[in-house]
């Protein structure tokens, strides 16, 4: 166990400083660099709680796509970042109180943790020991067939993101000439040539 | 593990909008912009027969998806108007877009999904439907607002309500991930039981979810994104955001405060009274300097979320009873003011300017009569329908000793009625300036029945209000 | 739960000697390779010239359609796994329970595909 606490804490702390650095890096591609960092972190603190698929799935969608996305929207906005980090540090009291008044609110909450005694018989599916069921599987056991109507809404929500990424993006040139490969092997003799009969001495 | 299909049927409206508005994507996408006609009028039938599953579903409280899934007469009351409320919305529309050349098939399909999530928002029981619901209607809407892509301001506008937007889910995820963390469970049946004492932890996670809710609907102090959204999106978006999902977020908002924490009434009620004095104080002083209708009613729909949480913040049968017809009337005042706005063109393009509408009366009497009883109507002038609109939930808040915030209510929305006045003045007083072109046949049907009901409510309004207390009475 | 930290044994292994094997071939040449700094060594050479401007350039919004599609289908996928190894348990519902929620992003699939978006121009 203190092995496990030790790898805690290494993992912890990498996390706290990357995300320290994501917002203190002077270079936006270097932020997202730091973002991916906190994001292994976190995997790595979810598969020391036990949550295996979590972690990877974190690893697969935020490092793989999501911060890849990220790169590409820092790169697409053509904007001066140091200009606009002028007078970036007079938000700083601002933005500190927040935080504060934040952690004030975590402590507070921490501080009084206690599931109400109710609260063991609300719950519906309990997890089964790790040792028997891998929590993938306890997963799978009930997104589709129990909890089918939130997994069915989660599909709508992303066709919503599909329709509206095309919506708002999407835009063809005009005036260019696109392969159809479809009608290209359509195409037969018949449409293509037209045999005129000249008569002769005529001329066309 | 549940191995059977749960029953379907509560259930059913969603399913037929969601299936329809994949059916409808797939011709859309088969046959190109050649089946927009197709898809409007599909959408607009699918929303109708939405609305008759739900009256003719079954009486009495459904329950379906391990009771994460509700179909009570509250749902079905507030179902039927978020229905009515896009359906009129989507049928105000077209003639619109078509001017504006903004026509494109997906509107109608985002105008289904919109709904689709407000459904379940209506119906949720429990925190994860409940989120599932608000991101399926929010994504829609963030799309839409932005849907004039050539636009700087409408793509302002979506940008702007998407950022707002993502933070407020974001407040909302982490009040619903403490209060499960206090409670042990997302159902809000469980979630009420579990919540008797109230600890300090569960109360922080109460006020973020509140927060995020507050989004939602657009109540003081989170209201900030409203005008300029309102200002910026395409003016039937603009309509469509001030009716439907205005009620959605309303239900919701009510649903979490009475069946998930009634035990802890005194907690969420110091904020609902927050909410309401901010809102509808804000409301009725920052809409004076206004010279945009768009952004006028905005600050009006502020105002109005106000006086619609002085209901709930009673928290008695009464005051729930006193919210749902508030939500009634005021969707059909604001659908009926926005079908005057959207008539508002002139040589092809659209107004927005309030003095546009000076000497009304002389060039569309008839307009300028019905949008003047909306106009009274919204400032709450006895015997149209707003003034009983506001009677109910003021009698509410007085019958649970909220004198306070009652006399409060009273002052802002008589300082409220000012800015409606001054349009009714400019559309009768004032020198007429170029008629506008004559009004859209669906405009002037929305416009004709929105008018009648507010000029006739006091007429018969037992029907509505039997029928708010009928659904009021469910939720207790 | 000690178990299961156990087999991820061999990859802090792995992570431990990759980072070692870095570290001392970023270590090394400050200590073993001849240093002569000079300014000139860091300038463009003949062939090259100074940058005319920013490095940080537009590009085409496309880049981030085609980004965001990918994350979509990520996520469809991600789905995948666990029905795909509790397939055996969930029964005929189950099955098509995945089968309409892959129909759905079909759907989403054609559309995006009879509109175009996945050519280039």
């Amino acid at each position: 166990m203190t092995i496990a606490a030790l790898f805690f804490y290494l993992y912890a702390a990498v996390a706290c400083a990357s995300a320290f650095m994501v917002i203190a890096a002077r270079n936006p591609v270097h932020s997202v660099l730091f973002l991916i960092l906190t994001f292994v972190s976190a995997a790595a603190l979810f598969v020391l709680l036990g949550a295996e698929f979590l972690a990877m799935i974190l690893v697969v969608v935020y490092v793989g796509a999501v911060a890849v996305l990220f790169l590409f929207v820092v790169m697409m906005l053509d904007v001066d970042f140091a200009e606009l980090r002028q007078g970036f540090l007079q938000y700083l009291p601002v933005g500190a109180l927040v935080g504060v008044i934040f952690l004030v609110e975590l402590v507070l909450v921490l501080g009084t943790w206690a599931v109400a005694p109710e609260a063991m018989r609300a719950i519906q599916a309990p997890i089964p020991p790790l040792d028997q069921v891998s929590n993938t599987q306890a997963i799978g056991r009930v997104l589709y067939t129990t909890y089918v109507h939130y997994f069915q809404l989660a599909g709508v929500v992303l066709l919503v993101a599909m329709i509206g990424a095309i919506v708002l993006t999407l835009r063809h040139k005009e005036n260019v000439k696109r392969q159809d490969v479809g009608r290209q092997i359509a195409r037969t003799r018949a449409m293509s040539v037209e045999l005129k009969k000249v008569e002769p001495g005529q001329g066309i | 593990m549940n191995l059977t299909l749960p029953a379907l049927g509560p259930a059913l409206p969603e399913i037929v909008i969601l299936v329809g508005a994949l059916a409808l994507l797939f011709l859309g996408a088969w046959r190109g912009e050649a089946a927009r006609p197709v898809v409007d009028f599909g959408a607009i039938l699918l929303l109708v027969l939405a609305g008759a599953i739900v009256v003719l579903l079954p009486g009495g409280t459904l329950s379906t998806f391990g009771g994460s899934f509700l179909l009570d007469p509250f749902a079905r009351f507030l179902k039927i108007l978020a229905l009515a409320g896009a359906a009129a919305a989507l049928l105000m529309s077209f003639d619109f877009l078509r001017a504006e050349k903004l026509e494109r098939y997906e509107f109608g399909i985002l105008v289904l999904t919109a709904t689709a999530g407000m459904l379940v928002m209506i119906s949720s029981n429990d925190l994860i439907t409940l989120y599932l619901g608000v991101e399926l209607m929010s994504l829609s809407l963030y799309v839409m607002a932005a849907i004039q892509r050539d636009s700087v301001r409408s793509t302002e506008a979506g940008l702007k309500y998407f950022v707002l937007g993502a933070l407020s889910s974001g407040m909302l995820l982490y009040g619903a991930s403490l209060v499960y963390g206090f409670t042990g469970t997302v159902g809000f049946p469980g979630i009420a039981a579990a919540a008797k004492a109230g600890s300090l932890g569960l109360v922080f996670g109460l006020v973020f979810l509140f927060a995020g809710l507050a989004f939602k609907v657009s109540a003081v102090p989170f209201h900030m994104w409203t005008p300029d959204v309102y200002e910026g999106a395409p003016t039937p978006v603009t309509a469509f955001f001030a009716a439907a999902p205005k009620v959605a977020g309303i239900a919701i908002f009510v649903r979490v405060a009475i069946d998930a924490f009634p035990n802890i009434v005194p907690q969420w009620q110091q904020i609902v009274i927050f909410l309401a004095i901010a809102s509808m104080v804000l409301g009725a002083f920052a809409a004076i300097g206004q010279r945009n209708i768009k952004r006028l009613m905005a600050y009006s729909s502020i105002g109005h979320v106000g006086y619609t949480l002085v209901g709930l913040a009673a928290g008695t049968p009464a005051g729930v009873a006193g919210v749902l017809v508030y939500m009634a009337i005021y969707v059909a005042m604001t659908l009926g003011t926005f079908a005057c706005i959207l008539a508002m063109r002139r040589n092809g393009e659209a107004i927005e300017e309030i003095d546009e509408l000076a000497g009304l009366a002389r060039t569309q009497p008839m307009v300028a009569f019905l949008l003047g009883a909306l106009l009274f109507s919204l400032a709450g002038i006895p015997p149209l329908a707003g003034f009983f609109a506001k009677f109910y939930v003021f009698l509410a808040a007085i019958e649970a000793r909220l004198y306070a915030l009652a006399v409060i209510g009273v002052v802002a929305s008589v300082v409220g009625a000012y800015y409606y006045l001054r349009i009714v003045k400019l559309m009768y007083m004032d020198e007429p300036k170029a008629a506008f072109e004559p009004m859209a046949r669906p405009l002037g049907f929305v416009l004709g029945i929105t008018g009648l009901f507010v000029l006739l409510f006091f007429v018969y309004p037992a029907p509505l209000v039997a029928a708010a207390q009928a659904a009021a009475q469910s939720l207790f | 739960m000690t178990a299961l930290i156990q087999d991820y044994l061999p990859i802090v292994v792995f992570l431990a000697v990759a980072a070692a094997i870095g570290l001392a071939l970023m270590a090394a040449p400050f200590f073993v390779a001849y240093k002569a700094p000079d300014a000139e060594k860091l300038s463009a050479y003949e062939c090259g010239f100074n940058a005319f401007d920013d490095a940080r350039m537009k590009f085409d919004v496309r880049f981030y359609l085609v980004a965001i599609l990918f994350i979509i289908f990520d996520l469809e996928v991600a789905f995948l796994f666990p029905w795909a190894i509790t397939l055996g348990e969930l029964g005929t519902f189950g099955f098509w329970s995945m089968m309409v929620f892959l129909a759905v992003l079909t759907i989403g699939f054609i559309y995006e595909w009879r509109k175009g978006a996945l050519e280039w121009d």
